[in-house]
């Protein structure tokens, strides 16, 4: 059954400031106050009569928002409404952070990529997020604001539990900063790893994703490795353990077997309606071997 | 809230909930039923119209976010003399549809395709939020690749 339209405000405020204020409002709203971008994620519970009465606080109309993300010497920064359409259509992005037209490519359709926010995917907390993982491989930080004023955090410090985050109600995701990698001199280059495992590639939600970032000095022994799972635990997750196997060895045959032998401390995987607890796992560890082995497919 | 929406070429002026689907603007408050409704949560693709030239799935879209956009839906597409889009004339050339619930939300998303060929590597990567529940693939591949005045679609 469809919600009922008329148990729902809707406010579209035109710049930050009364956009905060809404929110600060919340509490003293029956429902509390929602924050809308482009909402191809909430409004499925919506149009199936699954979310409770509130009022949704529209994003689109604020002009701070309008501002396309940009680059500041190696980091990219996002705000609140950038699509992964937005992102497959910047030619450095493309180039330097991979990763994200990789994730943004597979995410929904093109009809979800138009609309979709990266925002929105962090902000909605979901374990099977699957822009979240790139943008954790890649050490994202997050720019949160409030009425009370800004504060910044690293998106592995966001996620508190299943939807849950650290999120205060009057706070809004008003920048996400993407750090570029840079090899060291005389180092190969970085290694992006990107695979999403669902049931087809495009508009299905993965059963396991993972996203990597490898880099290597000039022996080619590992000095930095960042590995993230979706779909396998409460949270997206950085897989620590992987991370921890893979430093500071050469990547050979038993880097990757050792990769594989410590994801499992890395999730904790379920049975539900899109797959299986063992599937998962095997599949979890199969990514982290492909990781240590292979550049993106 | 009362919404401006310029629709195939024709500004509106609407009056509607501000959480209303775009879908039901379009179908209940301009007349304009051509756009499907097929799931209602974004995965099937029969709503496709283009807002600001773009693909969007409009049961996903909430009223006041398409204020003042320009919307094209499958009414939009044929010349005012009723002559057919050549994408339209490709469909029905090439028998791209059968029962046509997904018709024109596919026939949308091809067009914007063909109009902007950076945003999909091929037909299928474009096609791939259109559902066709009949599994006309083969033939809707097709009238695409007629549409753009090439032989063969190429799947993916």
């Amino acid at each position: 059954m469809r919600s009922r339209l008329e148990d729902f405000d809707v406010a579209c405020p035109t710049n930050l400031s009364a956009a905060l204020a809404l929110l600060a409002s919340g509490a003293a709203r029956p429902g509390g106050v929602t924050p809308l971008a482009g909402a191809t994620d909430l409004y499925v519970p919506f149009n199936a009569g699954h979310v409770a009465p509130t009022t949704f606080v529209s994003l689109h109309a604020v002009a701070e928002f309008k501002a396309p993300a940009r680059w500041d010497g190696d980091i990219y920064t996002m705000g609140p409404l950038t699509t992964y359409a937005d992102c497959r259509r910047d030619p450095r992005v493309a180039r330097d952070l991979p990763l994200l037209v990789a994730a943004a490519r597979e995410l929904g359709a093109l009809q979800i990529q138009n609309r979709g926010t990266w925002a929105g995917n962090v902000a909605n907390a979901s374990p099977a997020a699957d822009g979240v993982p790139v943008l954790l491989a890649y050490d994202a930080t997050l720019e949160l604001t409030s009425p009370r004023g800004r504060r910044t955090l690293a998106l592995a410090d966001y996620f508190t539990g299943y939807k849950t985050s650290v999120r205060a109600g009057d706070e809004l995701i008003t920048a996400i900063a993407v750090p570029m990698p840079r090899p060291a001199a005389g180092a190969p280059p970085v290694r992006a790893f990107f695979r999403k495992v669902g049931t087809r590639r495009l508009q299905a939600i993965s059963k396991v994703v993972a996203a990597g970032v490898l880099e290597r000095d000039a022996a080619g022994i590992v000095t930095r490795a960042r590995f993230a799972l979706g779909s396998v635990a409460p949270v997206t997750v950085r897989a620590r353990a992987v991370e921890a196997a893979l430093t500071g060895r050469p990547l050979d045959a038993r880097a990757a077997e050792a990769a594989a032998s410590a994801v499992a401390t890395d999730m904790a995987p379920i049975d539900d309606m899109r797959s299986t607890r063992d599937y998962r796992a095997r599949i979890a560890a199969g990514l982290a071997r492909a990781f240590a082995a292979a550049d993106m497919a | 809230m009362k919404l401006i929406l310029k629709i195939n070429g024709a500004s509106r002026a609407i009056e509607a909930h501000p959480a209303k689907r775009l879908l039901d603007v379009l179908r209940e408050e301009c007349g304009l039923t051509g756009t499907k409704e097929g799931c209602g949560e974004g995965e099937c693709g029969a709503c496709t119209v283009l807002l600001d030239g773009r693909p969007v799935m409009s049961c996903l879209v909430p009223a006041c976010q398409a204020q003042e956009a320009t919307i094209t839906t499958i009414e939009g597409l044929a010349a005012r003399d009723g002559a057919l889009h050549p994408m339209q004339a490709a469909f029905a050339h090439e028998g791209g549809a059968q029962c046509g619930i997904c018709t024109p939300g596919m026939i949308l998303a091809a067009v914007a395709w063909t109009r902007d060929l950076a945003t999909a590597d091929s037909v299928g990567e474009a096609l791939a939020g259109n559902l066709c529940r009949c599994t006309g693939y083969t033939k809707i591949f097709a009238a695409v690749a007629a549409a753009r005045g090439q032989g063969d679609g190429g799947g993916a």
